[in-house]
């Protein structure tokens, strides 16, 4: 089956960003991933991140190696670059389009299969190598594109649909990460929209490797009682560890004026704060004055 | 046959002694007296203690290929004693270490020996087993210096050069130089009938390995980023082109870097970078050897069919497998002319020389731009580690890097909608963007099936119209990769086919030939895809003999591939042994062939 082309809807309402932008242009592709599969939230939550984050969408290089989690480049920013790379390699192909240009924004997003078996040694390399990038792991701890085998993230006992309970140890992609000195490591939900969009606006900002692990469960191979990457299993263990929210790191805004005058001063989102300063003799106790100024 | 200008010299050591630079020091130096030269060095895959050879061709007329049995022997390696004099000609020399007996056993009456106390003269001027260690290589070399009479004024302006700022080790270098020469002279009839005379055929010269010339090839073609991992013998290649980024691609103002090396985790991950690279509108490379190629394999189908361009330089040595690592061979020619899976071709470069591996480098970024698919430069050991005498290498100020179609900001803001794989020229080539470039030049790179619109698809139809437009875009590479070498005769009914670093020993090999009343026509494939004087070639002659160094007949299967010629008509000549081809191989070889001088 051929992709499908996503009709444009543009709305006058919509919000526009610096760029006068809306959150459609960050579209991509109609996804043809199975109707719930967590990595179609994680690619909501990317559209919202870049669209808040003000990125020219076409100086975006999207990339991604092989599995469900690597279609997803095409469900976002249309107006990007993107390419398919190999199995597992996926931060090979980043470093070297990385140093060939360092002006763009980089995303990989790949998948559990791809980063944590076959391309173990590349995610190390790439975090050893701190490559500027924004590199989202999809973990449902399942191979779903050849239907339903475990991945190397899958959790001891945990059971495939057919019953069968995994043996070997995981790995866990967030300690692999801290252990190699990665700069940015971070980990969240799919089903947790307001938590993981802050995190990519902060990855996207992050000036080397920001290591996202977001569990996202599949639908068809790995959403049933015994498994541990289903979403009531991941909503019934999870703990969140933070309020997180993204502040973009700005300079501190100073002004000076006279007592009794005005002073509008523009805040770094575009808005405009009015100051007025009270007379250098305004009685601070009459309320009847107080209430005259309210105004 | 040897005598004057004319002849061999082979230095048997142990490896980590510190004897390449003695014998780099009288090669050199032979060099410097005007006089045609090639060394060569036979070298085990370790670091110390295992048995290393230095082959060195002395000839006036300008012959370079290795050439057997040897006329001089250097024997200081007692533990290959019995190995080493049986490779000296009949009424050739040996020289020794006399320090300790040579047992009877092995000599033989019909050399002359020249027995030296190395050991002796060392351990008398020198002290610490280092420094005895270094200094009776330079022994060994002041010997031969008297023996084969090399001027000891060029000698001594070597040293001076090397060791202008280490006082100290100028002045013991000249002490061994001088015990060596002295002892010879004393002892010995001094210089021996094969001797050195000065001419005044290096000029305009220079002594050069492959891989450095390959790396500056790649500084001049434009190439800013490389990415490797370290295997023999191509290591050498991206260290070269380091040390030339470091002093030519440094902006001198910022101190800003205008290059990028990446040292890879793997092969895989060093074609990766390569890919993504050249993906984003870099000239980029990566040097590998045979182990190498086997792994990027997956990567080269990607970029294959995904259209984007990488330069992959294959220094070949033996195998299969981790083979012999430190010898050469050209085993990997049907291995990259088909690398990957499902029907793929890729272009081939094959220099024959340190000079060809400065131009087809940057040839092969052309080749890979212009056509939108990954390039081989494909070398060997013998070209790339080994010193070869070259003609001074040549730059084309004119020259201007051949992008290919690539469509900037200005072009697609002029379009209604760009489609990546749609082609409207004969060549197939479709023009490609890059990203960050402009908003409408935007697409999907991939390597799943797709559409000449660049959608993703099953689609029978669609899919072959892609893969059948690549086959004809790399067909016609065959007219972008340098044609042949070629060389008629008249009368000649025969010819002989051949690559690589075979041309010095082929065609010296073909001069021995006429000289005794065969004459055979020659040509040396310079490209893949086979350019039409290659088919012509075959065509127009009875008989063609295929001289490669592999076992398999690798070229000469491609060539009945990919003309059509029956194989009856395509005689063979393999030599695979690991040494590069020597021209005794070659006459011998072709004689073979047609039983015999012709009446």
């Amino acid at each position: 089956m051929t992709s499908i082309t996503k009709p444009k809807v543009q709305h006058p309402s919509n919000r526009k960003n610096a760029l006068g932008l809306t959150r459609r242009d960050y579209e991509g592709s109609m996804s043809t991933l199975c109707a719930g599969c967590g990595h179609d939230s994680v690619t909501a939550a990317l559209i919202e991140a870049f669209w808040r984050g003000d990125v020219e969408p076409y100086r975006v290089a999207k990339l991604s190696g092989i599995g469900c989690s690597s279609k997803t480049t095409a469900y976002f920013i249309n107006e990007g670059h993107g390419i398919n790379a190999v199995h597992g390699r996926m931060p090979a192909v980043a470093t070297g389009a990385n140093a060939a240009n360092r002006a763009l924004h980089y995303v990989g997003i790949s998948g559990d299969g791809d980063s944590l078996s076959i391309g173990l040694g590349q995610l190390c390399h790439a975090i050893r190598r701190n490559v500027r990038m924004l590199y989202v792991l999809e973990n449902n701890g399942v191979y779903g594109l050849t239907k339903g085998q475990f991945s190397a993230s899958a959790d001891v006992g945990s059971k495939s649909k057919r019953g069968e309970p995994n043996l070997q140890q995981p790995i866990d992609p967030v300690l692999l990460a801290l252990s190699l000195g990665a700069t940015f490591v971070a980990r969240s939900f799919s089903g947790d929209k307001a938590q993981l969009v802050p995190i990519f606006e902060a990855g996207l900002k992050h000036s080397g490797f920001a290591f996202i692990d977001v569990i996202s469960p599949c639908v068809t191979f790995n959403d049933h009682e015994a498994s541990t990457k289903s979403y009531l299993y991941t909503r019934q263990h999870y703990h969140e560890i933070a309020s997180v929210d993204f502040v973009p790191l700005t300079r501190e805004i100073k002004t000076d004026y006279a007592p009794g005058e005005r002073r509008s001063v523009q805040m770094h989102d575009g808005s405009t704060v009015h100051f007025r300063k009270l007379e250098k003799d305004y009685d601070t106790r009459n309320r009847a004055l107080a209430m005259q100024r309210g105004g | 046959m040897s005598g004057v200008n004319d002849f061999t010299v082979k230095i048997g050591t142990v490896n980590g002694t510190g004897s390449a630079s003695a014998n780099g020091l009288l090669m050199q130096a032979i060099f410097r007296m005007g006089i045609p030269v090639v060394g060569k060095n036979v070298f085990p895959s370790n670091i110390q203690g295992l048995p290393t050879w230095y082959e060195i061709r002395v000839n006036k007329d300008g012959y370079t290929a290795r050439s057997a049995p040897f006329d001089l022997f250097v024997a200081m390696n007692t533990g290959t004693y019995s190995r080493d004099i049986a490779e000296i000609r009949e009424g050739g020399w040996l020289v020794y270490d006399s320090s300790w007996p040579l047992p009877k056993s092995r000599l033989r009456d019909d050399i002359s020996v020249i027995g030296i106390p190395f050991g002796d003269q060392v351990v008398e001027a020198f002290s610490g087993d280092r420094e005895r260690t270094l200094m009776k290589n330079i022994v060994y070399a002041g010997a031969l210096a008297a023996l084969i009479d090399i001027d000891m004024d060029v000698i001594h302006e070597m040293l001076n050069e090397k060791f202008s700022r280490k006082k100290h080790l100028l002045e013991s270098n000249f002490k061994a130089i001088r015990l060596g020469y002295d002892y010879a002279k004393e002892h010995y009839d001094c210089p021996l009938p094969i001797r050195l005379e000065r001419l005044d055929k290096t000029r305009d010269h220079i002594l050069i390995d492959g891989n450095t010339a390959a790396a500056l090839g790649c500084l001049y073609a434009g190439a800013t980023v490389g990415a490797w991992y370290p295997i023999t013998p191509a290591s050498s290649l991206m260290e070269n082109f380091k040390a030339f980024c470091e002093q030519y691609r440094v902006d001198k103002k910022t101190g800003e870097k205008n290059y990028f090396i990446v040292q890879a985790e793997d092969e895989l991950a060093a074609a990766g970078i390569a890919i993504g690279a050249g993906w984003m509108g870099a000239r980029s490379f990566t040097p590998t050897a045979g182990p190498g190629i086997s792994l990027m394999n997956e990567f080269i189908g990607l970029a294959y069919y995904a259209e984007i361009p990488a330069v992959f330089i294959d220094v070949q040595r033996t195998g299969p497998s981790t083979g012999m690592p430190t010898r050469t061979q050209q085993s990997d020619l049907l291995s990259i002319a088909f690398a990957s899976h499902g029907d793929t071709k890729h272009p081939m470069l094959f220099p024959s020389s340190p000079e060809e591996c400065f131009h087809m480098a940057v040839a092969a970024f052309d080749v890979a731009e212009q056509y939108q698919t990954p390039v081989f430069l494909v070398t060997d050991l013998d070209i790339g580690m080994n010193d070869w005498m070259c003609p001074r290498l040549k730059w084309d100020d004119s020259y201007r890097p051949n992008r290919g179609k690539v469509l900037g900001a200005e072009e697609l803001s002029k379009m209604e909608k760009y489609f990546r794989y749609l082609s409207t020229t004969p060549d197939g080539v479709a023009a490609r963007t890059l990203p960050g470039v402009h908003p409408r030049g935007s697409y999907f790179t991939r390597g799943s099936g797709h559409n000449k619109l660049g959608g993703y698809t099953e689609d029978s139809a669609e899919y072959q119209e892609v893969v059948d437009r690549i086959a004809r875009k790399i067909m016609h590479a065959a007219d972008a990769v340098p044609a042949p070498e070629i060389a008629l005769h008249e009368g000649a009914t025969i010819g002989v086919i051949t690559l690589g670093g075979c041309r010095g020993a082929v065609l010296e090999g073909l001069d021995r030939l006429r000289e005794r009343g065969v004459t055979l026509d020659y040509l040396r494939v310079r490209g893949f895809p086979f350019a039409a004087s290659v088919h012509e070639f075959i065509a127009e002659h009875e008989k063609c003999i295929v001289i490669e160094q592999n076992r398999d007949g690798q070229l000469r299967s491609l060539l009945i591939l990919e003309t059509g010629v029956p194989s009856e008509k395509m005689e063979s000549i393999r030599e695979y042994g690991g040494l590069p081809l020597s021209t005794d191989q070659v006459v011998d070889g072709v004689l073979g062939v047609l039983g015999g001088v012709p009446a």
